[in-house]
């Protein structure tokens, strides 16, 4: 059986749709449930969810887009830094694309820049042994899913000895701005579908804090259409019953504990700090960044350039659409002068952005 | 960015295995993963396997959800 078809089964969404409906049926108000992973948001609008739902239900787009979240000042870093010529810039691909103050890594390249787009930071890595005469600098940029991962890399990198490779880190925890989200009054989140595969790292039991402290029900949801069904439907029974439970739809991959040799992986190389998160601001301990033992791998303290002044481009509400405060529609540029050929915002580039899913996939 | 594709261990060497789905194969790295054998399903990101996929788990889900519903009743 071809678990992803299964998952997608026609059949199964029609039952679980009409499940959604019977539990809010008698249910008084609209219940707001974030998906908080940008994963979720493209799935929910490649299979068209929100408009499924009973209109008791509202699905709202959160702070899961690690693109998006990204600062601009980190994007104008990477581009002094792809300026230097003994320079090669290794990235996922996203990152190319997004607007900095005054350019962008697509446009430095097209003066001349080596950046290359790759699929794992181990690629990143082996550019690095074959360039000796180079710096092979790696763009840090995810959440727990993808920071074990660039840990591995620089574990490997120390091992071998292959010290020019470099990593500019713009690291991200998701439980933290979810609870900042929580606790703004203007927001009114009722649930959070909890990320897939963040999840798997840092476990079910990571939400804990926020079901029972912040009293918000939460379920760690898989990807495909019969998760997030799913997800729903147990959000919307947590709600209608008044609970505030942490459950777990996305058994087949996510234990409680999470996994703990990823999390040690990542612990070894990094330590938490305070992060900027685009739209939100500094929040205290939501970033990682390299340990001390470990900073000759760290570009930002092995290259010094001036980065320029950080510019947030004027009109661009991607700050206000990552709080889920507005929707793309609302947004003066959407669809006029920011589309997916020449974004202004971060939302717009990045393909789990919520613009760029709304203009892809919205009405 | 945290997208994960379910894949099938065909082969193993050191701490890397030989991965396929839909005739792909991949290189993964098992760094993360203990005791993983051949035939396991892995979910693969950003090339490391970051967890193992248990497939009894995945279609107990199904059969419960379809039992349920075929009875009319909301699944649990």
């Amino acid at each position: 059986m071809n678990l992803s078809q299964a998952f997608r089964d026609p059949e199964l969404a029609r039952g679980l749709i009409s499940s959604i409906k019977q539990v809010v049926a008698d249910y008084s108000g609209q219940m707001t449930l974030m998906e908080v992973c940008g994963t979720h948001t493209m799935a929910i609008y490649q299979h068209g969810i929100r408009a499924l739902l009973p209109e008791q239900v509202r699905l709202i787009s959160g702070p899961g887009c690690p693109v998006c979240v990204t600062p601009v000042g980190y994007v104008d870093h990477a581009i002094a830094l792809a300026r230097k010529s003994e320079v090669i810039i290794t990235t996922f691909g996203d990152m190319v694309r997004v607007p900095g103050s005054s350019s962008s890594l697509l446009r430095e390249q097209a003066r001349g820049a080596t950046v290359k787009v790759v699929y794992s930071p181990l690629d990143a890595l082996a550019i690095a042994a074959k360039n000796p005469e180079k710096r092979v600098i790696f763009l840090g940029v995810g959440f727990e899913t993808t920071t074990p991962t660039i840990a591995g890399a620089i574990l490997q990198a120390s091992l071998k000895g292959i010290d020019n490779f470099l990593v500019l880190t713009s690291h991200k925890t998701i439980p933290e701005p979810m609870a900042v989200l929580t606790s703004n009054p203007e927001l009114q989140v009722d649930g959070y579908l909890c990320p897939a595969h963040v999840s798997a790292i840092i476990g079910a039991d990571a939400y804990l804090p926020l079901a029972e402290q912040h009293r918000v029900p939460c379920v760690v949801t898989g990807f495909e259409p019969i998760d997030v069904l799913r997800g729903t439907l147990m959000l919307a029974r947590q709600l209608v019953r008044g609970e505030c439970r942490v459950e777990n739809e996305y058994s087949r991959v996510v234990r409680p504990e999470g996994n703990q040799k990823a999390r040690e992986l990542l612990y070894k190389i990094f330590e938490p700090c305070d992060a900027s998160w685009r739209g939100i601001g500094v929040i205290p301990g939501s970033g990682l960044r390299i340990r001390e033992a470990f900073a000759r791998f760290d570009a930002a303290r092995q290259l010094d350039v001036e980065v320029e002044e950080p510019v947030e481009h004027q009109g661009c509400l991607c700050g206000e659409i990552l709080k889920g405060k507005v929707r793309p529609h609302d947004c003066p540029l959407f669809r006029t002068v920011c589309t997916p050929e020449d974004p202004v915002g971060a939302c717009m580039v990045s393909s789990e952005g919520t613009c760029a899913a709304e203009y892809k996939y919205g009405g | 960015m945290c997208l994960g594709v379910p894949m099938k261990v065909i082969s193993i060497e050191n701490d890397t295995a030989t991965c396929e789905i839909d005739g792909v194969e991949r290189l993964a790295s098992l760094m993360m993963v203990d005791g993983i054998e051949v035939g396991d399903f892995v979910l693969i990101h950003a090339g490391f396997a970051i967890e193992r996929i248990d497939r009894d788990d995945a279609e107990e889900t199904l059969t419960a959800l379809r039992s349920a519903l075929e009875k009319g009743l909301v699944p649990e």
